[in-house]
């Protein structure tokens, strides 16, 4: 019986031949990053701990990307503790001009194939789709980390989502991983990793298989996870790593075939990830904010997406759009393409890169009755504001159309025309 | 391991990370601070309302979302003794172990004990014992898990282990 990337991964990184699902190993890590709002609490363990030198610091990455610039004294202060730590040990370290979205950061200069990345957040996962094992851990764990370069894992079954022929015009990654997570439940890959193959995966570009493995959380799962190949080897720029496929005789716990031609756009709504519907069904619902970013959809392509909905259009007077890429480099080539002219043009605010509105750390939390269209990926009670707030989760395409529309809308109208 | 002892908070399934601890007050690090703001999203101020050491017993997938320790520390500094549900979203059973607050998970509890009951979890022996006298069977640890839920959490368990080194 041959085996699944995953277990492959798992394997290599506790010096095993063979590893099942069950089986609990003490993995070598290749990479751990903790950011601005997990990484302080590290620091207060190790400090507690009275001994804090880390085992590795090329392999441990700070990021600064949930509020930075800092928005606060007590912010400010986070960001002071992480960078002496960083000064300190020269570990790698992304301060203000270099900082961005966690995943995007590590996805364009850290992540190779093959490696046992973690990281003190929990959508790590995304990092998967360039065929690493990639995992969210807490605080205290990463401390462990930091202090011994190893962690403790229980081998996960797999599931397998096959995905089959093409996507419409209008529908994207995002469309794909809502319509997953509705048919899954927020539960339903509870400890799984989640392996993404088919051809339908082998046509889509490195950013959409970060859209997909990014929500592999949201339905529970441990990792999402794509086998690599020739595009995954050029996006990493990855001569001479070892290269680790799932088995055709893997063993799976089940397999879910997805085809992409029978996709609409998808929204997921209030306040359950797995609340998912086609956005042609509940269409017209007002709207007061529509944000487009975060680690699921600030990319580049996602950016694409939404310029080209909103080139030579304006936002709906009454609604707000906030576009925040997903990092420096993402900024620049956006710029340079005349997508960041398209939004300011068409009444929108571009900020820095950073987490943005996500999580409600700042730059635009939601009041009381406000309805949010987002392209982030939670929208719990609360999630980017108010507790009376609402966060529908939707696709950067239908998240432009909605802009221009002030209500909730299907976009492939505007991809028609 | 003694038994933890208290009274049972009944919640449902899917209770997430930002009813447990809301994103914005993750800047804080006192734990004691941390607590005042626990389940906030779903019952006002819990932490006046509970008795340290009481138990919440809840359905399938909780602590789903965030990788936010601050989730389980809240719950923890607010009082909550323990945590029973019929499954735990992965990092929050990690770092709830990590942070010693027992994750307990029991298959069909949520169903069966009632909410103000009396109950007591015995980890060592693997069972809850109910106020009539009905057990319940709990899933049990494995032993480096029941380990560091012994020493008090992951950070006593390393300055136990770092100190034997002598590198403390």
């Amino acid at each position: 019986m041959g085996m699944t990337i995953a277990e492959k991964i798992l394997a290599r990184a506790s010096g095993k031949s063979k590893v099942e699902p069950g089986d609990y190993v003490v993995g070598k890590i290749d990479l751990a990053m903790v950011h601005d709002l997990t990484g302080p609490l590290t620091l207060n363990v190790l400090k507690e701990i009275g001994y804090d030198r880390p085992w590795d610091p090329r392999k441990i990455v700070i990021i600064l990307d949930h509020q930075v610039p800092a928005n606060s004294t007590v912010t400010a202060s986070l960001h002071q503790q992480l960078r002496e730590y960083a000064n300190k040990y020269g570990t790698n370290f992304h301060d203000v001009g270099r900082q961005g979205v966690c995943h995007q950061i590590l996805a364009e200069s850290y992540v190779k194939p093959g490696m046992l990345v973690v990281g003190a957040d929990s959508h790590t996962c995304t990092l998967g789709a360039l065929g690493s094992f990639a995992t969210g851990i807490g605080s205290t764990e990463m401390a462990s980390v930091f202090l011994t370069g190893e962690l403790w894992f229980r081998v996960p079954e797999t599931i397998r989502f096959e995905l089959k022929g093409t996507l419409k015009q209008g529908v994207s990654a995002k469309d794909i991983i809502l319509y997953i997570i509705g048919k899954m439940g927020v539960d339903g890959a509870l400890y799984c990793a989640t392996e993404f193959t088919g051809e339908g995966v082998e046509r889509l570009s490195i950013d959409s298989r970060l859209t997909i493995c990014n929500m592999a959380i949201e339905m529970g799962g441990k990792t999402g996870i794509v086998n690599p190949d020739a595009k995954t080897l050029e996006y990493t720029k990855c001569d001479s790593c070892e290269i680790l496929r799932s088995d055709k005789d893997a063993e799976y716990q089940r397999t879910i075939e997805v085809v992409l031609e029978d996709l609409v756009p998808q929204v997921s709504l209030p306040h359950s990830v797995d609340n998912v519907k086609p956005v042609s069904e509940v269409e017209g619902i007002e709207v007061d904010q529509v944000f487009i970013g975060s680690c699921t959809n600030g990319r580049l392509e996602d950016l694409e997406a939404a310029a080209k909905i909103l080139h030579g259009r304006k936002v709906k007077e009454g609604t707000r759009l906030i576009v925040i890429p997903a990092s420096p480099s993402v900024y620049i080539e956006a710029e340079r393409r005349g997508y960041i002219k398209t939004f300011i043009e068409a009444g929108s605010v571009v900020c820095n890169p950073n987490c943005g509105p996500c999580l409600g750390g700042h730059m635009g939390i939601l009041a009381d009755g406000e309805v949010c269209v987002s392209t982030s990926n939670r929208n719990f009670i609360g999630r980017m504001g108010s507790p009376k707030s609402k966060v529908y989760l939707v696709s950067p395409e239908t998240a432009a159309a909605t802009a221009v529309e002030g209500k909730l809308t299907d976009p492939l109208k505007y991809v028609r025309s | 391991m003694s038994a933890i002892k208290g009274k049972v908070w009944l919640f449902g399934d899917n209770i997430d990370t930002d009813v447990i601890l809301p994103g914005k007050y993750l800047v804080l690090t006192d734990p004691n601070e941390l607590a005042k703001h626990a389940l906030e999203g779903l019952v006002q101020d819990f932490y006046k309302k509970i008795s340290k050491g009481d138990i919440i017993v809840a359905g399938k997938n909780f602590g789903c979302g965030s990788s936010r320790e601050h989730a389980p520390l809240a719950l923890k500094y607010a009082g909550v003794g323990a945590v029973v549900a019929e499954s735990f979203s992965r990092i929050f059973f990690r770092n709830s172990i990590n942070i010693g607050l027992p994750a307990v998970i029991s298959k069909g509890a949520r169903g069966i004990i009632k909410e103000n009951e009396h109950i007591s979890i015995h980890l060592d022996e693997g069972y809850i014992l109910r106020e009539n006298g009905e057990k319940l069977p709990i899933e049990r640890y494995p032993d480096f898990l029941l380990e560091i839920l012994k020493d008090g959490g992951l950070l006593q368990n390393l300055k136990r282990k770092f100190a034997r080194r002598g590198e403390v």
